[in-house]
């Protein structure tokens, strides 16, 4: 149904989310590019909330982002896109042309796989228990760099104002929350990555990027 | 007889279990394709010809006439649209869903933290007897939560009667895991199982990596 703005109201969407997940923030981000208004249901993954029964009914590896639309249960967030790129095309994040959907699928799958699980929280916490956090830094910081260097040269001839043109599209909503919450993080000195500083200066002056950011959730704390 | 050219070109590594998997795609699809073996070990994804299709020199990569894809996931959804014969997702939304998450706890959770470079990394940083049990350890992990999610969903294959996406995944890494890793199965009885039923296939077979044109002889 649509509210009087035009955006689609689906009370019956529910995101089970903790605010500084970067793939949840990518759930959020499509959410928001697509009108796509939800419940926000908090995990809070500090006080191990992921492991009661009622959440690993929902998801098995205890992850966020989950999504429950109606009697539809979706978990992990590149599920969770390819569910609601089908059924909420509206704004639609993959490009129709195959070669450019391609590229697409191409750059978040270098996000999902290559980079965020090499420093995913217990990732780290073993090295940094195993050789200390020296090493963990520079493990975490190595292998972003490295997934950053990929990503350049993946988007090198189709790059515009944002990843894959002057649209945005699948892979700004890997790319982005990606940027945020590693470059900084890890110190990584982005002039090193000319064409993702560019599109990640367009990525995060987009409303609907902000209104997904970690701090603006309903769990956030300071 | 004029040569003739396949339309199809893959390029593909006989161990790699990404080529793994979309060679299982090519073949469930009844794709004839020209298989081009990359020499990982010899560094051949390092030319200048191979990084013109691949810049970040990973295999598979596929190409199709002027199109060129790289990455299992984004060259397996590229089949399933331009190639629709013989689907590999369900059209059932919840279906679907789960073919995405199990192929991406694979492609996710599992795969990358048992990849060369960081198994190197493990041995050379940590201690060489850490590398098994930290392999193994991602693996068993990985392979739990697969037996949890398709427990209410697998019928003969992975997420009912037929072969779609998640079984395209699953076998290549149940092969890595018993193969090259040593994992005790007898935990998985579903994944077991399943197994079990891709070794009645031929389009699985043909696809392993032992009966690839690049795989070194016994």
């Amino acid at each position: 149904m649509a509210a009087k703005d035009g955006r689609e109201v689906s009370s019956k969407l529910v995101l089970y989310s903790f605010w500084q997940s970067s793939c949840a923030w990518r759930v959020r981000f499509a959410l928001n590019l697509k009108g796509l208004s939800y419940e926000y249901k908090a995990v809070d993954l500090t006080k191990g909330e992921q492991f009661t029964p009622e959440f690993e009914k929902l998801n098995p590896l205890h992850f966020v982002p989950v999504l429950v639309d109606g009697d539809i249960v979706v978990s992990d967030s590149f599920a969770i896109l390819m569910y609601l790129e089908e059924k909420y095309p509206q704004r639609a994040l993959l490009p129709a042309d195959p070669q450019r959907k391609a590229l697409n699928l191409q750059a978040a799958s270098i996000v999902s796989s290559s980079i965020q699980p090499l420093h995913m929280m217990s990732i780290l916490k073993y090295l940094e228990e195993k050789i200390g956090p020296q090493e963990r830094f520079l493990f975490g910081q190595t292998n972003i760099e490295k997934g950053f260097f990929a990503l350049e040269k993946l988007l090198k001839d189709l790059a515009g104002k944002y990843a894959t043109g002057d649209e945005v599209s699948m892979a700004d909503v890997f790319i982005a929350p990606q940027i945020a919450i590693s470059a900084e993080r890890f110190k990584i000195d982005m002039s090193t990555f000319p064409i993702l500083s560019r599109i990640y200066d367009s990525q995060k002056a987009l409303r609907e990027f902000i209104a997904a950011s970690p701090e603006k959730q309903p769990d956030a704390v300071n | 007889m004029a040569h003739e050219e396949k339309k199809l070109k893959l390029y593909s590594n006989w161990g790699s279990s990404c080529s793994f998997r979309i060679r299982i795609a090519l073949n469930l699809k009844g794709l004839e394709y020209q298989y081009i073996p990359v020499n990982l070990l010899k560094g051949e994804q390092f030319t200048p010809e191979f990084q013109k299709l691949n810049p970040i020199g990973y295999v598979p990569v596929l190409v199709d006439d002027e199109i060129i894809v790289s990455d299992s996931l984004a060259i397996f959804m590229y089949l399933e649209e331009k190639y629709p014969q013989h689907p590999l997702l369900p059209s059932d939304l919840q279906k679907k869903a789960i073919n995405f998450q199990a192929a991406n706890i694979v492609c996710s959770s599992i795969q990358p933290l048992q990849n060369l470079a960081v198994l190197k990394y493990i041995e050379e940083k940590v201690s060489p007897d850490e590398k098994i049990p930290w392999v193994k350890f991602h693996i068993e992990k990985g392979f739990e939560a697969l037996e949890k999610l398709l427990k209410g969903h697998a019928g003969r294959y992975a997420t009912g009667d037929e072969v779609f996406m998640a079984d395209l995944f699953l076998a290549p890494q149940i092969y890595v895991g018993i193969k090259r890793f040593d994992v005790d199965m007898a935990k998985f009885p579903l994944l077991s199982r399943l197994n079990e039923a891709y070794s009645e296939l031929p389009q699985f077979q043909n696809a392993m990596p032992e009966n690839q044109p690049d795989a070194p002889s016994a």
